[in-house]
């Protein structure tokens, strides 16, 4: 298992950069991982990161979907804040792993 | 006397009502199933018919000629469940009152919650292949069209037969170049996952086979809209794709009735267990095959392997025993990739599809991850099986838990 150090901490992901032990984030670890992103984080950003981790974490599947059931954001504001690519950046962000499709 | 109730009767309800009726002291337990249509369709054969390899009366049955003589069939369209009262009520006002509830009322296309989807163009120039509307009416456009941009597109996850998109595509390249007319028909896939089909081996291979059939992808695209004057469909972040002729595979959801009842997410899907595949909010609730939120495939194959799990612990539950039995995500689907030929895989929540034979280690007789006659054979022998023996809970020669023997890892 690979490691890297975000804010001085060292943590664990995999070989895409994804985190493989979602307890060692801390939004300054964000904010790291998201430089390398090119992105600065707001509220915003931070308002999703939290709902998907929360998501994640209580065992449910994410999906670009359940973006516009969040009550946090839409998908096009979601897009907009995670340019290109925003599941698998948004998730890379929040220190969890990154969605596979329900398959 | 206790009553089961079972609501729907498609692949996940039809075995469930054949195995309870069995496991069932007859004198102790009534079993109900309730559904509003009277065919039962072979869904997996609904991939056929755009290209008339299938008809459509090869395709369906009377849905009562799969259930038992001593099995209640109430034929009506249910209104609400209301979990707190062990009740369901129909749209006829009829309430039925059961003891243990199965949900097997399946997932359906919902192009509505897609602008611009269901509009003008919608079986004119854009087609499903999930409804035997959609399959037929895109037989017909097939007849006489002279090519253009063919686009394939996935809305997003979760759908039901996750492969049968690929499928479309492989038959669509067979299909166009023995109608003599591939050159004029350029194909696209376009699909909100970053390849072919989401687990790595897999995903290479198929994405391999696309290739090599000149079938162009489009990956990381979640359909946003569908702009029905130039015929483009538009990402979320604002990428576009046109077509001539759009195959959909649309938004899924869960029965209405799903939702209502509180059962479900937010989708309609039955929040449950993926293990013991009992309700998370009521104990007495258990769900089986698409009608669950479960990681697993949404398929028939799927529906089947549960079956054995929750007659297991069904009976567990009404003996007041702890659960013995638990689903391990087992999937298992023929693909066809045209040309007479087709390709096996066999997966759970863990293991991803590898390479090796199936069922039996060394004989086979079909090929896991390869293209061979035989898996093409194994598909359309598959036709028969489903209305012989998974229907009618007989047995098959296969283990309902995914298993290592046959398999290879690299």
């Amino acid at each position: 298992m690979a490691q890297k150090t975000y804010a001085g901490v060292k943590v664990d992901v995999n070989d895409e950069g994804y985190f493989t032990n979602p307890s060692q984030w801390t939004k300054e670890i964000a904010l790291e991982i998201a430089k390398e992103e090119n992105l600065s984080l707001t509220g915003q950003h931070f308002a999703i990161i939290e709902f998907l981790r929360s998501r994640y974490l209580g065992g449910e599947a994410l999906s670009i979907r359940s973006i516009n059931h969040s009550g946090v954001t839409d998908v096009k504001t979601f897009y907009q804040l995670f340019p290109g690519a925003p599941l698998k950046k948004a998730t890379k962000i929040a220190g969890i792993p990154k969605p596979v499709s329900c398959i | 006397m206790k009553k089961l109730l079972i609501l729907g009767a498609g692949t996940a309800g039809t075995i469930m009502a054949n195995k309870m009726r069995k496991s069932l002291p007859g004198n102790e337990w009534s079993v109900s199933i309730v559904e509003k249509e009277s065919t039962h369709y072979y869904q997996p054969g609904f991939l056929f018919i755009p290209f008339g390899y299938y008809q459509k009366s090869e395709i369906q049955k009377p849905t009562v000629k799969f259930l038992p003589k001593s099995v209640n069939v109430i034929k009506g369209e249910i209104e609400k469940i209301e979990p707190t009262k062990n009740s369901v009520t129909l749209t006829n006002s009829f309430e039925i009152e059961y003891d243990v509830l199965i949900v097997a009322t399946g997932a359906r296309i919902s192009p509505e919650d897609t602008p611009g989807l269901k509009a003008e163009l919608w079986h004119k120039s854009i087609f499903d292949f999930y409804t035997i509307e959609g399959a037929e009416a895109l037989k017909e456009f097939f007849k006489t069209w002279t090519g253009g941009n063919l686009v394939i597109n996935i809305a997003d996850n979760p759908i039901k037969c996750p492969v049968a998109p690929l499928e479309f595509a492989f038959l669509a390249d067979s299909y166009f170049t023995s109608k003599g007319m591939r050159d004029k028909v350029n194909i696209t896939y376009v699909t909100p996952m970053s390849g072919a089909f989401t687990k790595p081996k897999a995903s290479k291979m198929l994405g391999s086979l696309l290739k090599s059939k000149n079938v162009n992808i489009v990956t990381d695209f979640f359909l946003g809209e569908v702009d029905n004057v130039n015929k483009k469909i538009l990402d979320f972040g604002g990428r576009e794709v046109s077509f001539d002729c759009l195959i959909t595979i649309p938004l899924h959801s869960g029965d209405p009735v799903v939702s209502n009842s509180g059962l479900g997410d937010e989708f309609g899907f039955v929040k449950a267990d993926n293990k013991t595949l009992q309700s998370t909010l009521f104990k007495n609730v258990f769900v089986i095959g698409d009608a669950g939120n479960f990681p697993s495939s949404k398929a028939g194959s799927v529906a089947h392997f549960q079956a054995d799990v929750l007659e297991k612990n069904i009976v567990d539950f009404i003996s007041t025993k702890s659960f013995s039995a638990s689903f391990d995500g087992h999937s298992n689907c023929y693909i066809e990739t045209g040309f007479n030929k087709g390709i096996l895989i066999d997966f759970n929540y863990e293991t991803e599809p590898l390479p090796g034979v199936y069922p039996y280690p060394v004989v086979g007789p079909f090929s896991l991850l390869k293209e061979t006659w035989l898996n093409h054979l194994g598909k359309l022998l598959f036709k028969w099986i489903y209305w012989n023996i998974l229907l009618k809970a007989r047995k098959l020669p296969v283990t309902n838990y995914m298993s290592m023997a046959g398999k290879t890892r690299d």
